[in-house]
């Protein structure tokens, strides 16, 4: 594509598969980057949920990419439109690079609604239908740095036709055709990235289609559509996953939706995916939970005492309630809490004045014990929210943090094993 | 300006041995310097020194009902220029309990807050929540609305549950009447609370380092509420509030019973205005010569989407919004109006909680904002003109001011223009 500056650096390419790097260029004057495997900022309308600025910045480094999404946008069109200079100053944002998909990807979007000529979405105000038109007039809105392409993912019930999914993989590819054909034209889209969308449903040769299809248009990226958690089941993902990134170009990022357990990012970091959704602290935040697992794999003693180094006692507090299958289970249920987490709403924390996780540096962690948090979510105050997500968000991100480092020091198996703590990796 | 008057200097050494007159020899905890009294009117600045910080005077206090002010966090608070926050004994004495909140070092601890803490007795809380309650000279008796148990709130609970707690201030239980009744309803429970107040000082383990407040009764007559002064007064407790209003009497009685009040309080202590928070409500009661108040108005209504603004409040979710790209006030140096539209608010309420904490922290900045600027013109000699150019800005005109308000403030020789 003309004009496109986003460039993707590896600095190493382990097994032929995952990969370290940098992703480059990225913002209106490209003077971003991000690092990768990465994990974009979640957020409703461009705020991370429950959290003000004020909040948000207690994160330290901030990540440097904002997801944005249309379910949220699109009842805004004509506020966006009046206010005419993008969403990153309508909604207040700070010096961050704007990235907009079509779909929440912590909200599941019901099915039925997609025809040949349009997609739609769930804002506050019911649905949305979006042709290419109407999805382009709202990101000439936006001004996003980098969007998604218009696309049909309607395929992640395991009932979906093989008919269905061929269908979905043409009119996302037609929906990209016409979708790049305005964004070419367009002179307020102009350095602003499209990603292609990889559909295909759980058919290994729909999604090579539509991979190789994808991979000869113009875009900076791939999305990997109708792989989410809940929908197929993680060995299923992975082999589709693999399929698929061996058509694609090695020097373009791939981002994976949908995807947010950390057992899951490993996995599909080891078939070579760069991008998460940063949606699953959101979700843990919102049953009452803080992210504990261990991702410490720091070999220095002195570093291992300061870096997050997790949960005090896993064996003790084993949260899930017994050592809960991954991946196969719970397709339909993203509410159900895993075992990297602990439920604070526990009677055996209310007197438990110990920080979320020891040594963890977020201001949760080094302002408010687990009792406090507990009180707070017994009797249902704001504030759980807003200290949760602090908590989760740093966590999470640091997590991120440990995955470059032991990819950087050929320590992914070891890094695997620590996030699993201690029980071995399922193998379906 | 006035000569700068210190009281509550320590006696904590003579009370040791002074069991039995403790009940009129309550050390205190505190220091009120008066910067400055209005020639004008009875209002004054003074900075009330607390064990954990000084607070200037007069002084707004948000409300943290549960070891927490809704959704914003100690730093925010702290930032906003906060110095002191209530803490409701009630809830606070069921969940988590006190003998948690103790194991935590006090409220304080337990939610992390530097600065200083008021609680309540609780007595307040039972008889507007609870349905069944029963008071006799006793306690307040009610039922817990968590298992059911009967429970009784004594004086002597109260204070040991807000010794738990470590408050810096500390609320007496008193007999609250609904400020609408009438008849000896009334009488008896101004009596009783100054028995109960004396139950109080006798029962406070921590006179050194957490002061007891009175409060005074008797209801809309004057003649109780003379009585429940000169009683009271005598007791030597560090400061007194002014209870029993704000329940949805007539403003023109309520006025005149705070003024009556402040008359007959001691000019050396701090006085407090009980559950008053509107912005009209507090330069008025602060021209009568009040120095403290407390109300969950500002952030109640904040979860709402009602934003308070110099001229009175903006219903950010109202649709004339939805394209408003100026942020709530202009003049507003909060951080929700140096970054966000009313646009934008308006839209993020569709999206997200963080939208309340938004107008939350927008509304205790207001709040705190108009006590700073009535506190800096008391200081600089010119509050009778503040309050002109206060009353002009809130009301669209002459004719719209709230007649009890000129006639409160006529009382204190500012004829409103």
């Amino acid at each position: 594509m003309s004009g496109s500056r986003m460039k993707l650096e590896l600095t190493r390419v382990v097994q032929g598969r995952s990969r370290l790097g940098v992703l480059k260029g990225l913002g209106k004057t490209g003077q971003h980057s991000l690092e990768v495997p990465g994990c974009l900022l979640y957020t409703h309308l461009g705020t991370v949920p429950h959290l003000t600025q004020d909040t948000l910045h207690t994160l330290s480094p901030l990540p440097c990419v904002t997801q944005v999404n249309l379910s949220n946008i699109a009842e805004h069109r004509d506020v966006l439109e009046e206010f005419k200079d993008g969403f990153r100053k309508f909604a207040g944002l700070h010096d961050t690079v704007l990235y907009c998909s079509l779909h929440d990807p912590a909200a599941p979007c019901p099915t039925g609604y997609t025809t040949n000529k349009t997609v739609s979405v769930w804002g506050s105000g019911g649905r949305i239908e979006l042709t290419v038109a109407k999805f382009m007039a709202l990101q000439k809105t936006v001004q996003a740095d980098w969007y998604q392409s218009m696309a049909d993912g309607e395929t992640w019930q395991n009932t979906t036709s093989r008919k269905r999914v061929r269908k979905s993989v043409d009119r996302t590819l037609a929906h990209l055709d016409e979708c790049l054909l305005v964004h070419q034209s367009s002179q307020e889209l102009k350095g602003v990235e499209v990603f292609g969308v990889v559909e295909g449903g759980d058919i290994l040769e729909e999604r090579i289609r539509s991979a190789r299809e994808t991979a000869k248009r113009p875009v900076a990226g791939f999305c990997l559509d109708g792989l989410q958690t809940g929908s197929v089941d993680q060995a299923l993902r992975i082999q589709l996953t693999s399929a698929v990134i061996k058509e694609l170009p090695e020097y373009k990022p791939r981002l994976m939706q949908g995807v947010g357990r950390p057992d899951e990012v490993l996995d599909c970091v080891d078939a070579g995916v760069d991008l998460f959704e940063g949606f699953f602290p959101f979700q843990v935040t919102e049953r009452g939970c803080a992210l504990s697992f261990n991702f410490d794999i720091s070999p220095d003693p002195e570093r291992a005492g300061r870096a997050p180094p997790a949960v005090l006692d896993l064996n003790e507090e084993d949260p899930a309630g017994g050592t809960q299958e991954n991946g196969d289970v719970n397709l339909e249920d993203q509410t159900q809490m895993t075992h990297f987490e602990i439920n604070l709403k526990d009677t055996r924390y209310q007197d438990d004045f110990r920080p979320l996780v020891n040594g963890c540096g977020c201001y949760c962690c080094r302002n408010h014990k687990r009792a406090y948090l507990h009180h707070l979510l017994v009797t249902n105050e704001l504030l759980a929210g807003v200290l949760l997500m602090i908590h989760n968000t740093a966590h999470y991100h640091s997590f991120f943090g440990a995955l470059r480092e032991a990819l950087a020091n050929d320590k992914l198996d070891l890094l695997t094993r620590r996030v699993l703590g201690g029980r071995s990796k399922q193998k379906e | 300006m006035a000569a700068t008057i210190e009281c509550g200097t320590d006696t904590n050494t003579l009370v040791s041995n002074m069991s039995v007159k403790k009940a009129v020899e309550a050390t205190s905890a505190l220091t009120l310097r008066i910067l400055a009294e209005c020639p004008v009117t009875k209002a004054r600045a003074c900075d009330l020194i607390l064990p954990h910080s000084s607070v200037s005077t007069p002084v707004f206090m948000p409300v943290g009902t549960q070891g927490t002010l809704k959704g914003i966090t100690v730093d925010q608070l702290e930032g906003l220029g906060c110095h002191i926050c209530l803490g409701n004994t009630y809830h606070l004495g069921m969940r988590p309990g006190p003998d948690l909140i103790e194991k935590a070092n006090g409220l304080h601890g337990f939610m992390n807050w530097k600065r200083n803490l008021l609680t309540d007795s609780g007595g307040f809380q039972m008889v507007s929540l609870v349905e069944l309650s029963e008071v006799t000279e006793e306690g307040v008796k009610f039922r817990s609305p968590y298992d059911g148990k009967e429970i009784l709130l004594s004086p002597e609970k109260s204070i040991s549950i807000q010794n738990s707690l470590g408050s810096d201030i500390m609320m007496q239980l008193d007999d609250v009447v609904s400020s609408t009744v009438t008849g000896p309803r009334v009488e008896e429970a101004m009596h009783r609370s100054i028995r109960w107040l004396d139950r109080c000082i006798s029962a406070n383990k921590n006179p050194d380092k957490q002061n007891l407040f009175a409060i005074i009764q008797g209801g809309l007559n004057a003649d109780l509420r003379k009585a429940c002064l000169d009683e009271m007064t005598q007791r030597n407790v560090p400061g007194f509030a002014i209870g029993g209003l704000s329940g949805g009497e007539e403003k023109d009685d309520f006025w005149r019973m705070v003024t009556l009040s402040t008359d007959h309080l001691p000019r050396e202590k701090p006085r407090y205005l009980m559950g008053v928070g509107y912005a009209v409500d507090l330069v008025v009661c602060v021209a009568l010569g009040c120095d403290m108040f407390d109300c969950v108005f500002p952030t109640r209504t904040a979860r709402f989407g009602s934003a308070l603004v110099p001229w009175g409040s903006l219903q950010v979710k109202h649709k004339q919004y939805a394209k408003d790209f100026q942020p709530i006030d202009s003049d507003c140096q909060c951080p929700t109006c140096k970054r966000h539209s009313r646009a934008y608010l308006h839209a993020l309420f569709k999206s997200d909680t963080a939208a309340m904490h938004h107008i939350t922290i927008h509304n205790i900045s207001y709040q705190l904002t108009l006590m700073n600027s009535v506190r800096q013109s008391i200081v600089e000699g010119r509050f009778p003109q503040f309050i002109q150019t206060f009353m002009k800005r809130m009301f669209p005109s002459r004719d719209q001011y709230p007649s009890w308000a000129v006639d409160a403030l006529a009382s204190v020789n500012v004829t409103l223009e």
